[in-house]
């Protein structure tokens, strides 16, 4: 994909449409096996699954297909995390929270790129670390939305309107598969549209955007706009699924870095990275903690940063090119 | 505000901040060399101060004297780093920016994990030194021993820097950042000069890590919070600024130190943020560096 250009316009739209079949095959499946899970454990660990696929989704929009690294995302997340629970708390109905919260984290996205994406490379990474980090401590000592402590949502009753159910996980693995597949629609829509050309332009070389008559400013507030919407209402959507929030859960620096490390782990601006980085990301960092966890306090992180380590050294494109390579030999023979 | 108070505030304010300007400068260093964020920084200081604490147990040596010797660990843990990793990561094509990001990233977070594998999460301290409970007065202002100590060290460790700088050596590392290339022609192995600037920039945050264990808690968490410091240090002093992430590193110590004084200790780094945006907002290349 990267010399577009070079390539017929036919067998270019060809290939965008299988892709789109098969992104669509695979969430297809998903429902179907996912309605066939009983054991909650499994549930849980699929709706995780899904929602950090969607979350890394958000992310890739703005650092995989724009270039923009962000290691700041924690902050949409908590914004939206934090709107949903509070409108949750004024009896406001979670499905009528989640599009405010997605709208609140979006603007945030907007007004932090502003000054930020005058800024280039590591000096951009580094401002939006401090600034989620610095939102982060208002949280933490904001008596207003519970401060360290948090905040805390009883259970009302079954209820699809506001996304609360006890017994069975099935409704929330469900709205996860809507939002991840939302998001990753979203972006394979892009992938093909104007804007996505813009957004890799941007990202390989901006003064020669520039040049070609790409608004660059403007085109990564776009990025950060629908990158930040799409995060913020990941963390709505968390929120209603574990019913509490508090700055370390769902603001800390450390989730800024796990929702951007399924994209960079899977293939960073490509549509099945962050789908297959989530699927490895989630279980090994769930196995790790549960199993390893209790025995060697600290060999679970040991683990992870070791295989993070190891992908970026030995497969920067990411774990989806193993794929790629496979489908290429496969053809061949 | 009493002028006394003023004095203490500003005295512990400057002590702290040539501690965050000596993290600052190993970070800033790497950064001005090689182009790269070493995001495991903080984890380096992390492991200076247990090894402080370990030789402290073990053999019952002072903080003092084992700032020597954490400064080379230090050096020669950062040269291994280098030679084992950062050079893999510098020679990579695809995602260069994503990898080197991610590399540091990962190791950091490994790092954190031995350290609790290694030595368990609770926090831990010197039991005893030379130093502990001791106070300096200097007219109204009582500055404890084991701070003012850090502080000292910390500033001449800059004036051994500067020194560094000022030699062969980093006439040599000067060059190489100036040009890679073309440092080859004259005869400057450039590896070994990025292997060497990485391992000052380690050996500078291990003096800090020793004298900050002196006083400080020790834990697997603990460089989180000064690496966040050393990278608005570093954006507000001018990445690569040695000179920079001093001034830089003070002033956030004395407004630090205010904001806890002024407001509550818990909302100490809310003054550094506020600082730091308005920086970024009004002059991005940093309040020393030069323009971008």
């Amino acid at each position: 994909m990267s010399h577009p250009h070079a390539l017929p316009a036919p067998s270019l739209l060809l290939a965008h449409r299988r892709r789109g079949l098969a992104l669509a095959g695979f969430f297809l499946l998903l429902l179907l096996g996912g309605a066939g899970v009983s054991d909650p454990y499994t549930a849980n660990l699929l709706i995780i699954a899904l929602l950090f696929a969607g979350l890394a989704q958000s992310w890739n929009l703005l650092g995989g297909f724009c270039g923009q690294i962000s290691l700041g995302h924690a902050l949409y997340f908590g914004l939206g995390a934090y709107l949903t629970t509070l409108a949750r708390l004024d009896h406001i109905p979670t499905l009528a929270a989640l599009p405010a919260a997605a709208l609140v984290g979006g603007a945030a996205a907007v007004l932090i790129g502003l000054p930020v994406f005058r800024l280039t490379g590591h000096h951009y990474a580094i401002a939006t670390l401090v600034i989620a980090e610095a939102v982060y401590l208002l949280f933490l000592n904001w008596d207003w939305v519970g401060a360290a402590s948090g905040l805390f949502v009883s259970y009302q009753g079954e209820s699809w309107l506001d996304l609360s159910f006890r017994t069975s996980k099935f409704p929330y693995l469900l709205a996860m598969l809507l939002y991840a597949g939302g998001i990753t629609a979203l972006a394979w829509a892009l992938s093909a549209a104007r804007l996505g050309y813009d957004w890799r332009a941007v990202r390989d070389d901006p003064a020669a955007a520039a040049s070609l008559g790409v608004g660059v400013h403007q085109v990564k507030l776009l990025a950060a706009l629908l990158s930040g919407a799409g995060t913020a209402l990941g963390g709505g959507l968390y929120a209603a699924y574990v019913n509490y929030v508090d700055p370390d859960s769902v603001m800390a620096s450390r989730l800024s870095i796990e929702i951007a490390l399924p994209a960079v782990m899977g293939g960073v601006g490509t549509l099945w990275g962050p789908l297959i980085g989530a699927a490895v990301e989630v279980p090994v960092s769930e196995f790790s903690r549960s199993y390893m966890g209790g025995s060697g306090q600290g060999f679970d992180l040991m683990v992870y940063g070791g295989l993070i380590m190891a992908i970026a050294l030995f497969r920067p494109e990411g774990l989806a090119s193993l794929l790629a390579g496979l489908r290429r030999r496969g053809r061949t023979a | 505000m009493s002028a006394a108070d003023l004095a203490q505030v500003a005295a512990s304010g400057l002590l702290i901040g040539l501690l965050y300007a000596l993290i600052a400068a190993g970070l800033s260093l790497i950064f001005g060399l090689m182009d790269v964020v070493n995001f495991a920084h903080g984890e380096l200081l992390m492991l200076a101060m247990y090894a402080t604490f370990l030789l402290n147990r073990a053999a019952g040596l002072d903080p003092l004297l084992a700032t020597p010797l954490i400064a080379l660990f230090l050096f020669a843990l950062g040269l291994v780093l280098y030679r084992g990793l950062m050079a893999r990561a510098l020679t990579v094509t695809v995602n260069r920016g994503m990898v080197q990001i991610f590399i540091t990233f990962g190791l950091a977070i490994f790092l954190r994990g031995a350290a609790q594998f290694a030595f368990g999460a609770e926090f831990r301290s010197i039991p005893k030194s030379w130093l502990a409970n001791e106070s300096a007065r200097l007219g109204p202002v009582i500055l404890p021993w084991p701070q003012l100590a850090a502080g000292l060290i910390a500033f001449l460790a800059f004036l051994l820097l500067f020194l560094v700088l000022r030699s062969e050596f980093g006439r040599a590392l000067e060059a190489t950042r100036e040009d890679r290339e073309a440092v080859a022609l004259i005869g400057i192995d450039r590896e070994r000069i990025f292997a060497l600037g990485f391992g000052l920039g380690t050996g500078a945050v291990g003096i800090a890590g020793a004298a900050l264990a002196a006083f400080y808690y020790i834990s697997p968490d603990v460089g989180a919070n000064f690496a966040l410091i050393a990278y608005v240090t570093v954006a507000l002093g001018g990445f690569g600024s040695l000179a920079g992430a001093l001034l830089a590193g003070i002033l956030i110590g004395e407004v630090e130190a205010f904001t806890a004084f002024l407001l509550t200790p818990s909302l100490k780094q809310l003054g550094m943020f506020a600082l730091y945006v308005a920086v970024l907002a009004l002059r991005p290349q940093g309040l020393f560096g030069a323009r971008q």
